[in-house]
């Protein structure tokens, strides 16, 4: 196989890596691209090789090995040969990263979307005792009456709801 | 991904079809393509030798709420557990990496063989004197109640901690600490709600937590005494003066068990750091046993 010609931007033929590394979604919410999630922090060419930044959501998130593997497959796969894939820990990801299409996807999907994270000050975290609210939406109905079920689900960035009204259990990305 | 392979595929395809080590996530190194440069007047030793004390603390706990999982009293909890757990292991997995990228990796690579990164390395072949955590986190589970208790303590040490470390001078360890920051405050918050629930619960639900604190405070003794280590690393401006933590930990846990109804006891006195310095009771050599034992016999296991 003869090798596309590479220019000096790093594309390939017209083909952008970003919009390649944009394609790629996530493993356990697949409705969702990395881009969308907020976790695909920047894609560029050093000296020919395509430099990958991503963000792990919580720190033990156990996709992030999938994610790294599925965007250096699917970059060679369009012709990149030299693709490094590097974490960037600083600054920590926030749910209000998820962008206005992956909220849109994640709903239609089922997921409620998260609200707006907690601000975070310096120093001392304050203590909080009562219950956790939650403000979301019904993805089936869209009624607002819900109530939270469990703080922790399925993964580490889910809750547990249940909607009052149509009695739908639902997940919900929880705000961080 | 693509649509015609599976995950595992895709993991294979990344290694070069040559299988994955069995025990450890090897395939995601957690510090890839992180700067790890030690900045200037920082001592790479000590900083390792501290990566591990945190490092080792978030290990130890994470084995130990993990013994809940198909033990706990309801399904909701089971997965808190397992949550939490989660989170301290990413938090483990950062800082023995960490640890690694300095060179401290102990005796753990005269053991592992070279394809095992560092931080599960450090994680399945270091001997448990080795380890650096601290009795409050090595200690058996308990009852339900105990276990709770034990976590808001070292929820509470921890994030307290970690809020600190945010402005260390080490970039790596201010960014770990940033990150589990968010995660250590509903760790925190969902101890405390349910130490809240169990004081100001039944008569047995309050015997039982007021019994699991009594059991927990002494490990509280050794947690504020800085070692040789921390005191240089704190003069460096990259560590975290336990005793500088000592009053904010004290005041949430008395407002929590106030508000639970729970006689708070005398607090134990201050004593020299024991865990910190490889000193472990049999509660960390049977867990390390547990931890360990199958990597221990099949080192070059793959699948």
């Amino acid at each position: 196989m003869t090798a596309p010609t590479r220019r000096r931007d790093g594309r390939l033929g017209g083909i952008d890596p970003r919009a390649v590394a944009e394609t790629v979604t996530d493993p356990e919410l697949p409705m969702l691209t990395l881009a969308d999630l907020g976790v695909l922090r920047d894609v560029r060419t050093e000296d020919g090789t395509v430099v990958v930044e991503i963000t792990p959501t919580y720190s033990g998130c156990p996709a992030m090995g999938v994610m790294r593997a599925d965007l250096v497959h699917a970059l060679h796969r369009a012709g990149f040969a030299d693709v490094d894939v590097r974490t960037v820990l600083s600054p920590a990801w926030s749910t209000d990263w998820i962008s206005a299409a992956g909220r849109r996807k994640l709903a239609a999907g089922g997921i409620a979307p998260p609200g707006k994270a907690p601000v975070r000050a310096a120093g001392p975290v304050p203590l909080s005792l009562g219950p956790t609210r939650r403000t979301a939406t019904c993805p089936v109905c869209g009624s607002e009456d819900t109530e939270q079920t469990s703080e922790f689900g399925p993964t580490a960035c889910k809750a547990l709801l249940r909607c009052r009204v149509c009695g739908e259990p639902f997940e919900m990305i929880k705000e961080i | 991904m693509g649509h015609e392979e599976t995950v595992y595929e895709a993991l294979d395809h990344a290694h070069g079809g040559e299988g994955q080590w069995a025990f450890g996530t090897g395939f995601d190194e957690p510090l890839a393509g992180v700067d790890t440069t030690v900045p200037e007047g920082i001592d790479p030793a000590d900083l390792g030798a501290y990566c591990l004390m945190l490092g080792d603390d978030a290990l130890v706990l994470a084995q130990r709420l993990t013994e809940w999982m198909t033990n706990a009293p309801e399904l909701e909890e089971e997965v808190a557990f397992g949550n939490i757990a989660l989170d301290l292991l990413g938090q483990a997995r950062l800082l023995l990496a960490r640890a690694g990228s300095v060179g401290v990796l102990g005796r753990s690579r005269e053991r592992a063989t070279a394809s095992i990164p560092d931080e599960d390395a450090l994680a399945f072949f270091r001997d448990p004197g080795e380890f650096r955590s601290t009795a409050l986190v090595e200690a058996p589970n308990g009852d339900f109640g105990r276990t709770m208790v034990r976590l808001l303590a070292a929820a509470t040490v921890r994030l307290a901690v970690f809020a600190q470390l945010r402005e260390s001078r080490d970039p790596v360890l201010a960014a770990i600490a940033a990150k589990g920051v968010h995660e250590l405050t509903y760790h925190r918050d969902h101890a405390a709600r349910w130490v809240l629930r169990l004081g100001d619960g039944t008569e047995e639900s309050h015997r039982r937590a007021q019994a699991g604190v009594d059991a927990v405070w002494p490990l509280l003794a050794d947690l504020f005494t800085p070692t040789d280590v921390e005191t240089r690393l704190v003069a460096a401006g990259v560590a975290v003066d336990p005793a500088d933590v000592r009053a904010e930990v004290r005041s949430v846990l008395t407002r929590v068990l106030d508000q639970a109804t729970l006689q708070v006891p005398a607090w134990p006195a201050d004593a020299p750091p024991r865990g910190r310095t490889g000193e472990h009771g049999p509660e960390l050599t049977e867990l390390v046993a547990t931890l360990q034992g199958l990597a221990r016999q099949h080192p070059a296991a793959t699948w």
